[in-house]
């Protein structure tokens, strides 16, 4: 093995599992907002994803993002597959000059194949068939994320152009808004949006998850430097920056416009600043970390909304927050990126020549990202819904989806009155399977 | 004998509760309740979407009296409930036919 670079490796060590924190915290986040009668499935919708891409990871995932090898017109596109079983990984060192075990950067790509299939579940609460969405997690992620991955991190034709997306505004969360969008199209609205109250059910659950995912962020962030120097360092400032700075923004538009500075708006403000300092957060100064959270807070704030406007049941804001946050950074990042620590780097329209060719090009990887996210989501959610079906029965949607899709409840409230578990008689596997009457 | 009802808000309960044990009121039987009135419910905001949340929380409060001591318990109630702002509940009287304390099988006014 190549030299490995001790602190380094110890800090991405750490940061890799800072981001795997993030998954059980967006399910958390999630949950929250859910009625109580289908918490459990929005937060199976997390986790499982932790399950499918993992060993999509291992087979293949790792090699389509970031195996180089193979015919060079393909590997544009998507990577080889040499690194299959991560077994070519075990002996070698990501990074020439001292850096870390390949597996461990390979460890720290998973957790963001992870987090960006989870985020895309947000659009479809209450109403998806748990293994329609666990097919939808695998195939996306093989069709479109891993591939995604390779074109702006991997090597792939968008490096090559030179778009810049430090920690993945593109790569997770236009990438994930768009097929959100798609999703939310497909299965349609929930029985009874907009009109009946769709009230989250348990807002400390929501500031929970919100509280782990921004800890989680600064691994996220700071790790994508891949090392730890100074541009790992302002990173992470920016990441703190850009999250309270939005959420102080977010809840100030909430009590101009509505009277309240709510909890569930602190909350999603603090994702929205997360989200858009992503692409940037190595590359600016940290002044135009304070205005990229005022832009995202105010922004999503007033985004969350069109849904109402434009009549899709978005359940719990993937397009108003990530779609929109991570457009925000990205081509905000070709206004503001400075580069104090990378030199020869093409600047942005305020410091540099050439500014507007990379703002160009910061509008261009959003809107070739989104657009090949949407159309494969929508195509594949389309086949899962003719072939297996997406949607759960009227019926069950009403009666919560817990109990349809897991047999569980997640509440037992009151349970001296409530007779709904007055014995057992036997374990499941010993009872013979009722036959319900077609 | 009568029945006496009453919906009041919530943190007036140990006030209405003080001033029947004050007056010499036995026994009550106090509920968790929700409804509404001529005030409706409230108006919750998230993310920007209001929802009208249209039953608020209400105390039922319940306590069997003489027929000579109805009209009295329920001016104690209404008093010890009253803030003058909407959504102070109501107080009605029903007829009991038969009360019988369970221990001792004792009925009427006995049995209160």
């Amino acid at each position: 093995m190549d030299k490995i670079d001790t602190g380094s490796t110890a800090w991405m060590i750490a940061a890799t599992a800072l981001v795997l924190l993030m998954t059980p915290g967006l399910a958390f986040f999630y949950g929250g907002m859910t009625r109580a009668k289908s918490v459990l499935n929005m937060m199976m919708m997390s986790f499982v994803s932790m399950i499918t891409v993992t060993v999509l990871w291992v087979l293949f995932g790792h090699s389509l993002a970031f195996d180089a090898a193979g015919n060079e017109t393909v590997n544009k596109f998507v990577g080889g597959l040499d690194a299959w079983g991560l077994q070519s990984l075990i002996t070698t060192a990501t990074s020439d000059e001292g850096g870390m075990p390949s597996l461990t950067f390979s460890a720290f790509q998973l957790t963001f194949a992870i987090i960006t299939v989870a985020l895309i579940s947000g659009a479809i609460a209450d109403r998806a068939k748990f293994g329609a969405w666990v097919v939808f997690g695998g195939l996306w992620a093989t069709l479109v994320y891993f591939p995604v991955a390779h074109w702006v991190w991997g090597g792939g034709w968008l490096t090559e152009l030179g778009i810049e997306d430090f920690a993945g505004g593109t790569v997770v969360h236009i990438n994930a808004g768009a097929a959100a969008l798609a999703l939310a199209l497909v299965l349609g609205k929930r029985k009874g949006w907009p009109k009946e109250p769709m009230r989250p059910h348990n807002l400390p659950y929501v500031l929970l998850g919100a509280a782990l995912l921004w800890f989680g962020w600064f691994g996220f962030n700071a790790g994508s430097e891949l090392a730890v120097d100074g541009t790992a360092a302002l990173a992470f400032i920016n990441t703190q920056i850009a999250a309270a700075v939005a959420a102080g923004a977010w809840l100030l538009v909430e009590k101009l416009r509505d009277g309240h500075a709510t909890s569930l708006g602190a909350a999603s403000g603090a994702v929205a600043g997360l989200v858009a300092i992503t692409p940037a957060c190595g590359f600016v100064d940290p002044w135009a970390a304070v205005l990229l959270g005022v832009l995202a807070g105010a922004a999503c704030a007033y985004a969350v909304g069109l849904k109402y406007k434009f009549g899709y049941d978005d359940s719990l804001d993937v397009v108003g927050v990530h779609l929109v946050g991570g457009v925000i950074g990205a081509v905000a990042l070709g206004f503001l990126a400075r580069y104090p620590f990378l030199d020869g780097q093409e600047q942005g329209v305020l410091y540099g020549e050439h500014g507007w060719r990379q703002l160009g090009l910061q509008v261009l990887g959003p809107v070739v990202v989104g657009l090949y996210s949407f159309v494969v989501s929508y195509i594949l959610g389309k086949v899962i819904d003719m072939t297996m079906g997406f949607r759960i029965s009227e019926e069950d949607e009403v009666n919560g989806i817990d109990i349809a899709a897991h047999a569980e409840s997640a509440y037992d409230l009151a349970p001296s009155h409530s007779g709904t578990a007055s014995s057992i008689s036997a374990p499941v596997s010993d009872i013979k399977k009722v036959e319900a009457d077609a | 004998m009568k029945l006496i009802t009453a919906i009041i808000k919530p943190f007036k309960l140990d006030d209405v509760k003080a001033a029947l044990e004050t007056f010499g009121v036995k026994g009550m039987t106090v509920s968790e309740a929700s409804g509404f009135g001529r005030q409706k419910g409230h108006t919750e905001v998230y993310r920007g979407a209001e929802y009208k949340v249209d039953v608020v929380p209400k105390i039922r409060l319940e306590v069997l009296v003489e027929d000579e001591d109805a009209e009295e318990v329920i001016d104690v109630v209404v008093k010890a409930a009253q803030t003058g702002k909407i959504g102070d509940g109501k107080v009605w009287s029903t007829s009991v036919d038969t009360v019988v304390r369970v221990r001792t099988g004792e009925t009427g006014a006995e049995a209160l």
